[in-house]
């Protein structure tokens, strides 16, 4: 493994090592699928797969941020001990998992009645298709600052209008029941449309033999709907439902910009409060320890999605 | 597509016409108007934005804009944005291109090791890749550098390049880079004068994804950058305090972040929704 060394004598060290593959290389021609995997394979190595092995051994020690390096304490397994005795990581942990399935259940739910609705008649759908991904092209940060503006509780847009209809005006981003549903609506409104064009692809793919033999043996609607293209679309529905199940682990930036967990810990999301206890309460290995913590509960989920949503046919529709 | 007419059946055709429509210009309206009310609000003064019933029709003003490029933070914000995005973008599609090419013509690995890859590393959340990337840099001394930071985004688009440019090499025929070879170009030669050139469309749906990703990313900048080298997302956070938003400067200043990406879409939606829906529909 030549990562492993190079990565020990830093980013000159992987440069000078590359330049004299690279001579050799000219030389013997047996050497160069080598070569051409090198630089992807140390830059991968380098910053993100040691980082992980590192994160591993720093969760082993209790040490401070901006103290000197050999000031760490080794301490075993306790912070992982306090991951269990700390009430803030499983209050956290249960935002991130709320979230999560809300967003997943609200976005699948969504998109497939969208895309079922849609699917009739497809013409100048790529003119909307590029509307559609907008959203998701803007830059998280960005989408947080446009939904804090709309839920301002003075002047906000949504206060306005739900006033006109007659709905209390609400404190939402300040209050702790409505805070977490806020962030949850932004990111429908953010990624529903994903869900959507994956459905949308699905759908059109579909072999119209199957559904025309239903149609004309009298099946209703709802019943091809139900019986005919959910099942055939359970592979593209697992996919997706994974892809978006792994996003909705990472969400920070909106979190970040809209309440930066608030009010109290309603909207404290892991990854959030991963970043407070390296960077505001400073201690490195603990917040490494939970970094752990969620990669495991990350890895477990996905693996039983898809152990529960049959995993030949999610390899095939992968292919 | 556009044989919309096949299916619908018989009886209701036009009633799902409508429908569909409906559907359609709803969802826009829903996905537009936010966008639309960040862009009218950067072009307004702040009584405006503080008005409430708010105020649809007004005289648009651009003095946020001018304020925001003025400040020479600002300029400095953008470049490092543009520096940081670009030179990631030209890193990982090289580096990306030739790892793919390896796998598809030497045949160690398969395509099922590289989407597992792919998977795994999307499963990483950036901000359990800040706290040890933080610690390892500021030892290597790459911390507060843009150089840092790239490194990053190099190595966290780096799978998902190798993914999309491999199905896109697997589909040159070999007898293409033996004509080459023949003519008395070596590996490296056919790889930069022959395949390179063919694979122009993954190159242009990985280029816009790894740019997206480097230009939007907040929290690896934030945690590896100073004030000197941080990027356009993280110093507008800055520029949120909890009392007195100046939001018409803010909402410049996300418009601006927002319209490289927007500009991107309407000229390449398409390579956009490949990149998107990679994996979970064969594209």
């Amino acid at each position: 493994m030549v990562w492993v060394k190079a990565g020990c004598s830093g980013p000159a060290g992987f440069f000078t090592l590359y330049l004299g593959f690279m001579k050799l290389a000219s030389r013997i021609n047996r050497l160069s699928p080598y070569i051409f995997l090198a630089p992807a394979v140390m830059i991968m190595g380098g910053a993100s797969l040691y980082p992980v092995l590192f994160s591993i051994r720093l969760s082993l020690y209790d040490w401070s941020l901006g103290t000197d390096w050999a000031t760490r304490e080794f301490i075993g397994l306790e912070n992982y001990l306090r991951i269990f005795t700390d009430p803030s990581v499983f209050t956290s942990l249960g935002v991130t998992l709320t979230f999560a399935a809300a967003v997943l259940v609200a976005e699948l739910v969504l998109g497939i009645i969208l895309a079922l609705l849609v699917e009739q008649g497809v013409r100048g759908l790529s003119v909307f298709r590029t509307i559609f991904i907008l959203p998701m092209m803007i830059a998280p940060v960005v989408v947080g600052l446009i939904w804090r503006y709309l839920y301002d509780t003075r002047f906000g847009l949504i206060n306005y209008y739900l006033q006109k209809i007659g709905v209390e005006p609400q404190l939402w981003l300040a209050s702790p029941d409505l805070a977490l549903p806020a962030i949850i609506i932004a990111d429908i409104w953010q990624w529903t449309p994903f869900i959507f064009i994956i459905i949308l692809a699905g759908l059109q793919s579909l072999p119209s033999s199957a559904i025309e033999a239903a149609r004309v043996d009298g099946c209703s609607t709802f019943q091809i709907i139900w019986n005919i293209k959910i099942p055939l679309l359970l592979p593209v529905i697992t996919v997706a439902l994974l892809l978006r199940l792994i996003d909705a682990f990472r969400v920070l930036e909106v979190i970040f910009i809209m309440t930066f967990g608030g009010p109290g810990l309603s909207t404290e999301v892991l990854s959030l409060h991963i970043y407070k206890t390296a960077f505001l309460s400073q201690r490195l290995g603990m917040a490494s320890a939970i970094s752990n913590f969620l990669l495991v509960v990350i890895l477990i989920l996905s693996v039983v999605l898809l152990i529960v949503a049959n995993p030949a046919k999610t390899e095939r529709s992968a292919e | 597509m556009g044989d919309g007419t096949m299916k619908g059946g018989k009886l209701g055709d036009n009633k799902w016409m409508v429908i569909h429509y409906l559907v359609l210009l709803l969802m826009c309206f829903f996905l537009l108007a936010p966008i639309f009310v960040m862009f009218q609000t950067s072009f307004k003064v702040e009584t405006q934005i503080f008005s409430v019933p708010p105020v649809w029709i007004f005289f648009p003003t651009i003095q946020n804009y001018t304020d925001v490029l003025v400040m020479d933070r600002f300029s400095r914000y953008l470049t490092n944005s543009l520096i940081v995005g670009v030179v990631s973008t030209i890193f990982t599609l090289t580096f990306g291109g030739m790892a793919a090419y390896a796998l598809v013509r030497f045949k160690f690995m398969g395509r099922g090791v590289i989407s597992i890859t792919t998977l795994l590393l999307r499963m990483l959340p950036p901000a359990v890749l800040a706290v040890p990337v933080f610690v390892i840099w500021s030892d290597w001394n790459l911390i507060d550098k843009r150089t840092g930071l790239i490194l990053v985004y190099v190595a966290m688009n780096l799978p998902f390049t190798i993914w999309i440019l491999y199905g896109f090499i697997a589909q040159i025929p070999k007898e293409l880079e033996e004509a080459a070879v023949i003519d008395g170009c070596n590996p490296y030669q056919v790889f930069f004068r022959v395949v390179l050139p063919l694979i122009r469309p993954g190159l242009a749906a990985a280029a816009i994804f790894t740019f997206r990703i480097a230009w939007n990313e907040f929290i690896l900048s934030l945690v590896l950058t100073n004030r000197f080298t941080r990027t356009l997302p993280v110093a507008t956070s800055l520029f949120l305090t909890d009392h007195g938003i100046q939001w018409g400067k803010i909402m410049a200043m996300g418009t601006l972040i927002a319209l490289p990406p927007l500009i991107f879409t309407f000229i390449a939606a398409r390579q956009i929704i490949t990149g998107l829906t990679a994996g979970a529909v064969k594209g």
